[in-house]
């Protein structure tokens, strides 16, 4: 899986948590950015990623992520 | 990537969840759409599949829609929680229940219910869930604690809960669900914990089984997460990253599996759960086809891990019996060939009197299926049917969407696991007359007979040799009478549902008439299959309302309504009541008795209440023709 399969993957997952098909994320897109994407909505997005890839995040690394591109990063890691 | 230890893998997958949406979403009739939306909701969805869904039901808004019931829920937890909201909407989508969810203030549980101000006020819950964690309740008993010290530390954390239900059932009026105490807790000493009674593990459990036994004595409903999360295992429960997180208690990945077990305890207080098994043979109830294998051929019991495997499954199925789920066949085979098996088969555990309704022919098992729950008077959404063909079950899905049918997995060895973690039969209570249910129904079948060789249905009424014993629902009454007015659905004029605390209190309230039947005949006791209660209309002291009258559909067409309403005539003269008067509201279900009211010699009410169809209608009693049934009276309890 690439980072920019990550990446569509990701888009696809916030669309249909969030029931937006108008997102697109970028490697720079932060959080506060994205309309609805609230904390809880954050937890669940990790949640559904974790659920769709098979990879668990540390709890140190859900607080450092600074934008869409550290997510792909550290997932792109853990497929490896 | 490993299957998760909560999937519900009974239920079947659904190929295109996306367009499968887009097409409900793209139907303009709301009734129409929730139809299809309920209809994704018998699928197997995952985590974001769950919260699509359920965003697409919310679209909907507030819904009074025929053949769905709407049910106000209060969430209170002490952990975040709103992740299992969607989940518990879409399980009980998949049981008919619309329901909107108030999540409380995060652990404010106490101040909601106790501030006649807070939203949760506002909302007025018909049910109130309260998901609690451990931590709280065990936090402060030193490790060094003796028995009598835990015990103690238990009992107020008991005496608060049972403080908390009764404010909910007195200011609500609502059912209240306890979920039990989920145990994430570490081992502290290893194997040694279990002698340890302050050690975490055991004062969870300790707690769990003081919980549930004031929660019975309450009428409290239990959710038992602590159980689930035995079987699934804690780590598929409970991430310790969410928790710090977010606080929640029950991860994402089980989320669905959280609703699915809440909406299975809010249904069964309905009366949704499932009566009856309907069992296919060959490869289901044995290895192998009996028609082609023969006697010896087939594999069953001891010496083969798949006879073995069959065998369990046979004896989960009597378990299933034993507790009043009745048991039918529906199989293709010569019926005489399989009917052999039960007879003839040493190692079979199932025997042909088990059975209460044995189909086995070469018909359309959808059409089978519907000839099973005409010959045991029981609704086709009663039935759950269990195939390992994948084609038979793909066809009975599609003719008839209200039976269940698992997903059986392959290997006959996970037969009973899949049929138990369904969760098809949740019960919420388990009286004598359960477990002689499944009894009844085969003794119903015998009823079949002498009606087939009697000349007349006068004649067929005789021979039964009946006999009522009546008398006011007292203490010793409620349990079953509050399950029979919750589970009845088709002689029910009225279907008002009361809890068991509501029905003692009407029982108790002197100016009401309440009465229960218990109905014998040859055959068998047929126990309590019938309760009625009478209420004085509020200024009119001598005219009573049928508030409620419920029959169970085991004694349908025996004349116990009229021998019913004899009784209650003669009880309601004693007390110098001039005239009854009665609701019919039909519901999808009570057609049945649609005729009953005028059938008894009451008249219609002009007043209709054009919402829901309701006919009004009063009898006189000085005009009241009693009219003698075959059925004798046993005893005259009643004041």
């Amino acid at each position: 899986m690439t980072d920019q399969d990550i990446l569509a993957l990701f888009t696809k997952i916030i669309r249909d948590l969030l029931s937006d098909e108008s997102i697109t994320l970028t490697m720079e897109t932060k959080r506060e950015e994205v309309p609805n994407w609230d904390s809880m909505n954050y937890i669940n997005f990790i949640a559904a990623v974790e659920i769709e890839l098979g990879v668990k995040f540390g709890v140190a690394d859900i607080e450092s992520f600074e934008d869409v591109g550290a997510i792909v990063a550290k997932t792109s890691a853990m497929l490896r | 990537m490993p299957q998760s230890p909560t999937l519900m893998d009974w239920l079947p997958t659904l190929s295109d969840f996306r367009g499968n949406l887009r097409a409900a979403l793209a139907i303009s009739d709301s009734g129409n759409r929730l139809e299809k939306l309920a209809n994704i909701a018998q699928h197997r969805l995952g985590f974001l599949e769950t919260i699509q869904l359920d965003q697409a039901v919310s679209r909907l808004g507030a819904l009074e829609i025929a053949g769905f019931s709407a049910v106000r829920l209060a969430i209170l937890a002490s952990s975040t929680v709103d992740h299992l909201v969607p989940a518990i909407r879409v399980a009980c989508l998949r049981r008919g229940l619309v329901v909107d969810v108030h999540v409380g203030a995060y652990g404010q549980h106490r101040q909601d219910l106790l501030n006649p101000a807070s939203a949760l006020h506002q909302f007025r819950p018909q049910a109130i869930l309260l998901s609690l964690t451990a931590r709280e309740a065990i936090a402060g008993v030193p490790i060094m604690a003796t028995v009598a010290e835990v015990d103690q530390a238990i009992d107020r954390q008991v005496d608060e809960l049972r403080n908390l239900w009764r404010k909910a059932r007195e200011t609500f009026k609502a059912t209240v669900v306890q979920q039990t105490f989920l145990d994430a807790a570490d081992p502290v000493f290893g194997s040694y914990d279990r002698l340890v009674p302050a050690a975490p593990s055991r004062l969870i459990a300790r707690l769990n089984d003081r919980m549930s036994q004031a929660a019975a004595s309450e009428s409290v409903l239990l959710l038992d997460v602590a159980r689930a999360s035995e079987r699934n295992g804690v780590d598929a429960w409970f991430d310790r990253g969410r928790w710090f997180q977010a606080k929640m208690e029950v991860s994402p990945p089980a989320a669905p599996l959280y609703g699915d077990l809440a909406a299975r305890v809010l249904a069964a207080q309905r009366g949704l759960s499932k009566k009856c098994l309907v069992l296919d043979l060959d490869n289901t109830l044995w290895g192998g086809v009996i028609g082609d294998d023969g006697l010896e051929g087939i594999v069953l019991g001891q010496g083969s891990a798949l006879g073995e495997a069959h065998l369990a499954f046979q004896r989960y199925a009597l378990q299933l019996k034993a507790r009043g789920i009745i048991l039918a066949v529906c199989s293709k085979n010569d019926s005489a060939t399989a009917e052999a098996v039960f007879e003839n088969h040493p190692e079979m555990v199932l025997k042909r009197t088990d059975i209460a309704a044995f189909i086995a022919n070469w018909h359309d098992k959808a059409e089978n299926l519907k000839t099973i729950a005409t010959r045991l008077n029981i609704g086709l959404d009663s039935l759950v049917f269990v195939d390992d063909n994948p084609v038979e079950r793909a066809r009975v899905r599609e003719s008839l969407p209200m039976v269940a049918v698992p997903e059986l997995p392959e290997d006959a060895a996970r037969f009973v696991p899949c049929l138990a973690d369904a969760g098809y039969f949740e019960a919420i209570s388990f009286t004598v007359e359960d477990s002689q249910r499944a009894a009844q129904y085969a003794a119903n079948a015998e009823r079949e007979d002498l009606l087939g060789s009697s000349r007349s249905v006068d004649d067929f009424l005789r021979g039964l040799e009946m006999s009522v014993s009546f008398g006011p629902i007292g203490t010793l009454d409620l349990v079953r009478a509050t399950q029979l007015i919750n589970k009845t659905n088709q002689f029910n004029p009225t279907t008002r549902r009361y809890t068991g605390d509501e029905l003692a209190a009407l029982a108790a309230a002197p100016e009401n008439v309440t009465l229960q039947f218990r109905l014998l005949d040859r055959f068998s006791d047929n126990g309590l299959v019938s309760a009625m209660i009478l209420r004085p209309d509020p200024g009119e002291p001598e005219v009573l309302e049928i508030d409620t009258w419920v029959m169970s559909c085991r004694v349908f067409g025996r004349d116990l309504e009229r021998e019913a309403m004899n009784v209650a005539v003669e009880a309601a003269s004693h007390r110098g009541v001039r005239s009854f008067r009665a609701s019919y509201v039909p519901t999808k279900k009570n057609g049945v008795i649609s005729n009953l009211y005028p059938g008894l010699g009451f008249t219609r009410m002009e007043q209709t209440v054009p919402t829901d169809g309701a006919t009004r209608w009063y009898l006189n009693l000085a005009d009241y023709e009693y009219r003698p049934t075959h059925i004798a009276r046993i005893s005259k309890e009643n004041d």
